[in-house]
């Protein structure tokens, strides 16, 4: 686990969770990302999840489609960083979010929708982590009982924002 | 092949192509308002790069709390004050001269055809309606924007929407953009621009266009765009005037950013909306869209006319013509927030504003505010809210309230009504 795309899974297990749910718009008066800590998925609608149960300890999260829709508020991946998780791989993104992770150098990975499946049929309800291969680009996921490795592909343009930890540090060494 | 609306003006503005899918394209202007800008000004300075790219391309607002409710939006108006005063960015709009940015800056005039504009603000796709590329971006793209004048977009395809017929009374720009999001869905249109074309966009005025384009994003789409045309030049007119020597010039130029006869669109859907009804939404997804009238079971605490979305003139007018000369429900809570100062002002000169007074609403100042949850009017939990604006999203206008989009018609007649209720009459 030697970079920050590893570590314990956090399961959501829906389609278009939006970044309301990720972080209520009346905590985006607060002007430190360390202040949005307490209140990530604070108004999340998922039946037995409970986010001061479930989110401590995570690293990653694996959820379904379109996740990160609605509001462009960087507030949510800057909510999942504080929190320590800087991977969350899912079935598909919303633009904005999805831009928005790799920007500030964390990363949105799509899998298809039948690996996602496997995934929750395989891991999910259980302690699991993902290990994640930069270089080989490949993730594993592990549980007690059970290993499974899943390659993953990204652009060249996520790559460059993972290579330079963001879009700040690419965009001012890169052009004048 | 030819190329789309949006082809056009990405390839007029490519400054690189970083990989495959992704354009950074350089932009005319960065708008800027007081909740995701702060984060971006701090990032700056904390890197010693307190610079902008050009002041006069960047403009500014407070807007989403205003006046400041307390401390720390107080505080971020302040960020966004004194970084607006130390670059020279003359175009800052603070309280008397504020209102909610997509109805603010079309209305000074800051938007053109085939413009690059980027603001972190999903709500931005509403420039389209003048034939921009407007997108709503975070707060890094944002800061990248600020300081070198240039946005990374994946390559976008094209979505194509024909709107034929005519609207039947009582159904308007708002009905049609929910009826839209009900097809595609919530991401039908992700990572895509979506054209809204035909005789029903070409006959509706600026607002209404705006009001579609401004609910793009509730389809995931990156923006939505009208083709310029007579209207668009009549709204920009007085803004243009020394660029062209006359409307016909002006309006040949803006041509050139229509789409090539043979541009390659991901989709076309050709929909006729002379039998749509009066819409409303249900559930915690813009998508979830049915009529009005299948929904009067639910009654309604209180009911909001405002947001980027329906709070221009043209929605007020509307709404007023329902509510002329009665009473809202008793049990009914009424708010209407004009968007801008000129929409303001506007109202109360036509006895707008005296309308809604009669009718039992409160009228309050331009602010986002209550739309997503910050201000002026948030739900109590277990609340019903009908409601202009663009997001039912669980919690969005307060913890345990539930939020139904619908027309300011639509709003105007549940108010009445005390619950869910379409406006079946235009009244002349």
């Amino acid at each position: 686990m030697s970079n920050p795309f590893s570590g314990n899974i956090l399961f959501l297990d829906r389609d278009d969770i939006n970044t309301d749910e990720i972080i209520p718009a009346k905590y985006l008066t607060e002007i430190t990302k360390a202040a949005l800590k307490p209140h990530l998925l604070e108004d999340l609608l998922l039946d037995g999840f409970s986010a001061p149960r479930d989110i401590p300890g995570k690293s990653a999260v694996v959820s379904r489609s379109n996740f990160g829709c609605g509001s462009s508020r960087e507030h949510a991946p800057w909510a999942f960083e504080v929190n320590g998780i800087r991977l969350v791989i899912a079935e598909s993104f919303a633009r904005i979010f999805r831009q928005n992770m790799f920007n500030c150098g964390m990363m949105a990975v799509c899998l298809p929708e039948e690996v996602i499946d496997e995934v929750f049929r395989r891991f999910a309800g259980r302690p699991a982590s993902v290990v994640t291969d930069l270089d080989r680009s490949m993730f594993e996921f592990r549980s007690d009982s059970d290993r499974w490795i899943v390659p993953f592909t990204l652009s060249e343009f996520e790559w460059k924002m993972i290579r330079a930890g963001g879009w700040v540090n690419f965009a001012d060494a890169t052009y004048a | 092949m030819g190329k789309t609306v949006v082809e056009k003006i990405i390839d007029a503005h490519r400054v690189d192509r970083l990989g495959e899918d992704v354009i950074v394209v350089r932009l005319d202007a960065v708008f800027c308002h007081e909740i995701t800008t702060p984060m971006a000004i701090a990032d700056l300075v904390e890197r010693g790069k307190d610079r902008v790219f050009d002041p006069t391309k960047i403009k500014a607002v407070i807007d989403h709390v205003s006046p400041a409710k307390d401390s720390k939006t107080a505080l971020q108006g302040k960020i966004l004050r004194d970084w607006a005063r130390r670059h020279g960015i003359q175009d800052f709009f603070d309280i008397g001269r504020n209102g909610i940015c997509h109805a603010l800056f079309p209305e000074k005039g800051f938007v053109r055809p085939g413009y690059t504009i980027i603001m972190g603000d999903s709500h931005t796709c509403t420039y389209g309606a003048f034939g921009a590329f407007s997108a709503g971006v975070g707060t890094t793209d944002l800061e990248v924007g600020i300081l070198k004048g240039l946005c990374a977009f994946p390559l976008q395809k094209t979505i194509r929407i024909e709107l034929m017929g005519t609207l039947p009374e009582g159904v308007y720009a708002k009905d049609v953009i929910l009826s839209v999001i009900g097809t595609l869905g919530v991401d039908g249109a992700t990572s895509h621009v979506i054209e809204f074309c035909g005789p029903v966009i070409e006959r509706m005025g600026m607002d209404g266009r705006m009001t579609i384009c401004n609910m793009a994003i509730e389809a995931g789409a990156t923006c939505g765009i009208c083709y310029p045309d007579e209207t668009t030049v009549d709204y920009l007119w007085p803004f243009i005037q020394g660029e062209y020597g006359d409307r016909t010039a002006a309006l040949e130029a803006f041509r050139t950013w229509l789409p090539d006869p043979d541009a390659d669109y991901a989709r076309v859907i050709r929909q006729d909306v002379s039998n749509l009804k009066p819409m409303a939404t249900f559930g915690f997804k813009p998508d979830q869209v049915k009529p009005a009238e299948e929904m009067q079971d639910i009654a309604v605490d209180q009911v909001y006319i405002g947001s980027c979305t329906n709070g221009r003139i043209e929605d007020l007018r509307v709404a007023a013509s329902v509510l002329k000369g009665r009473r809202i429900h008793p049990r009914v809570r009424g708010i209407v927030s004009p968007a801008t100062p000129a929409v303001f002002r506007q109202a109360m000169k036509e006895g707008i504003l005296e309308i809604f007074m009669d009718a039992g609403f409160c009228v309050t100042n331009p602010t986002c505010g209550a739309c997503l949850g910050m201000s002026n009017g948030i739900l109590a939990e277990g609340e019903v809210c009908a409601s202009t604006t663009n997001r039912n999203f669980n919690g969005r206008m307060g913890k345990g309230g539930m939020v139904h989009l619908m027309s300011p018609a639509t709003a105007a007649a549940s108010a009445l009504a005390g619950h869910i209720a379409p406006a079946e009459r235009r009244t002349p």
